[in-house]
């Protein structure tokens, strides 16, 4: 046979996958490994998404996905951030921010084109930068510091081959929320050299103690900005996502999609109107109970001897585990052999994540609480 | 200060130390604010939410319960209250709503068969003076019952490990 393509055959699997593997054969696991949330998306949603069954709306929609919907996400969007994209031509449908991403970076890059990625980050963000024939750049970010990211450190990283600064905030895994002057300076940094923004702001709703800065609305002509109803709406299974971005870049992205995907589905994008057409109170409700859950969960780390910095959004505390002697791997492993509890070790993200676990709070607070015995009782085994 | 009402009301058995941490107010001020609410009133009482036809093999747990529409006589100076404050009293009625249609009143009442619910029906409610008539509503099925579902719950479906 001859060699598969050499780009993907060396992008290792993702460590996440690991650590499925092995829970996925264990019984009565407390799982803190899910990244997605624990709700069942909001009845009035699914209704909508079974009568346009019922009704018979199974066909293609356009390629750019249904005008209404497109509407509304930039209703949404101008309303809530101020950030202005024309429905007709700068907002596209995917199916969900994992093509969305995919089909930005090809669309940006060219062959040898570098994109700065600060981590701890999304384990897609570097493979996906590499499928597209680009160079991730990590650029390192500090738990001392909140994961905020640092301009002059990005500024370091750029060389005349950069193209784009890859963002996730609020952040998966340590439920960072960059700060609006960390996102000003980085404004400022691709004004000065040019640079595209691309924005994976899926987890926007979820934020605790501060308002989101959306990068759309501080530098709209050179952000792509990524979202999705995955994680506000509980529709992580239906594949609904955007791409909000200036016409050229927009155009393109349909370009590829229409070649590629085609449209997202025709029923998840008639539930997905139905979720911004409705009430906010699931939203609201869902994130109350986030914020309370990780109220509960950040304290009882804390006791239990993990210091873990406050997640601002997102459902991911990040604690630190270096007290315990053990690198993260080892400390994940240990841990789902010995207590059963499933967490994913913070390498997978990056080596900043080092020396972290990744605990989703996106779980009932019983199960939280008894997590947190079992995790503080295999601390006290070591 | 409200959000805790609404905490106990959907788990009463939250403690003050993790209904402060929800919320970020000092536990002291939850202990003395749900002392507070207790002492006058607000939090009526705890208590659990049962699906009797769960509880297998209990045939004394079974009840019949029946929604009764009463069409009343108003009184001068009282309207409906006094009658209905007087049918509220009866152990066997567990709510009574004054409703606006053509009846007056709706009552819920649970008994240990059909047979009990009709002679307190016919015997007691329907003798009180003012009562016009009466219409009796069997319970054969709850599917959901003060905000609670009891549907099975939604099995989780996510993977245990995810992105």
């Amino acid at each position: 046979m001859r060699p598969l393509n050499s780009v993907i055959a060396a992008c290792p699997p993702s460590g996440i996958r690991r650590f499925f593997d092995i829970a996925a054969e264990m019984d009565d696991v407390i799982s803190l490994g899910v990244g997605e949330p624990d709700f069942v998306t909001p009845w009035r949603i699914r209704e909508a998404g079974i009568y346009a069954l019922e009704h018979g709306y199974t066909t293609y929609t356009s390629n750019a996905g249904l005008p209404r919907l497109r509407e509304l996400i930039c209703d949404d969007l101008a309303g809530r951030y101020g950030a202005t994209y024309d429905p007709r031509d700068e907002c596209l449908i995917t199916t969900g921010v994992s093509e969305g991403l995919d089909l930005v970076l090809r669309v940006l890059l060219n062959p040898g084109d570098e994109v700065i990625v600060p981590e701890p980050c999304y384990v897609a963000y570097e493979p996906c930068v590499g499928f597209a024939g680009g160079t991730p750049v990590r650029v390192p970010t500090r738990w001392e510091d909140d994961f905020a990211i640092a301009a002059d450190v990005v500024a370091a990283a750029i060389t005349p081959r950069t193209k784009a600064i890859l963002i996730g905030s609020p952040a998966n895994p340590t439920g960072a929320v960059q700060p609006r002057a960390a996102l000003e300076a980085l404004v400022r940094l691709a004004e000065e050299h040019d640079l595209y923004l691309i924005s994976d702001e899926i987890y926007d709703r979820l934020t605790y103690d501060g308002v989101h800065t959306c990068l759309g609305a501080l530098a709209r002509d050179r952000t792509v900005l990524l979202g999705g109803f995955s994680k506000a709406h509980a529709m992580t299974g239906w594949r609904v996502g955007w791409i909000c971005a200036p016409q050229p870049v927009a155009e393109l992205c349909v370009r590829v999609h229409q070649y590629t995907m085609l449209c997202a589905p025709h029923v998840s994008q008639l539930a997905a109107v139905e979720a911004l057409s409705g009430p906010d109170d699931d939203v609201e409700g869902m994130v109350a109970d986030y914020d309370r859950r990780r109220r509960v969960f950040v304290k009882g780390l804390r006791e239990i001897g993990l210091d873990c910095p406050e997640p601002g959004g997102a459902f991911y505390a990040f604690p630190s585990i270096r007290s315990s002697g053990l690198d993260s791997e080892t400390f994940a492993e240990r841990l789902l052999h010995a207590e059963s509890v499933a967490v994913v070790p913070g390498n997978v993200f990056g080596p900043s994540g080092e020396g972290h676990i990744r605990c989703s709070y996106a779980t009932a607070l019983p199960q939280l609480e008894e997590a947190l015995v079992r995790i503080d009782r295999f601390l006290h085994s070591l | 200060m409200r959000q805790i009402l609404e905490l106990l009301e959907r788990d009463a058995q939250l403690s003050h130390d993790t209904l402060a941490t929800m919320t970020g107010i000092p536990v002291e001020e939850v202990s003395a604010a749900v002392a507070a609410w207790e002492a006058s009133g607000a939090i009526r009482r705890y208590k659990a939410v049962v699906d009797w036809d769960a509880v297998d093999g209990d045939s004394t747990a079974e009840t019949v319960t029946a929604f009764i529409d009463v069409s009343l006589a108003p009184a001068r100076g009282v309207g409906f209250d006094d009658v209905a404050e007087r049918i509220a009293r009866f152990p066997e009625v567990r709510s009574v709503y004054l409703v606006s249609g053509s009846q007056d009143l709706r009552c819920t009442v649970d008994g240990r068969s059909i047979r009990a619910v009709s002679d307190f029906v016919s015997q007691k409610l329907s003798t009180i003076d003012r009562v016009r008539s009466t219409a009796t509503h069997f319970v054969l099925k709850t599917y959901k019952r003060d905000g609670d579902s009891f549907a099975a719950p939604e099995a989780d479906h996510r993977l245990p490990v995810t992105p």
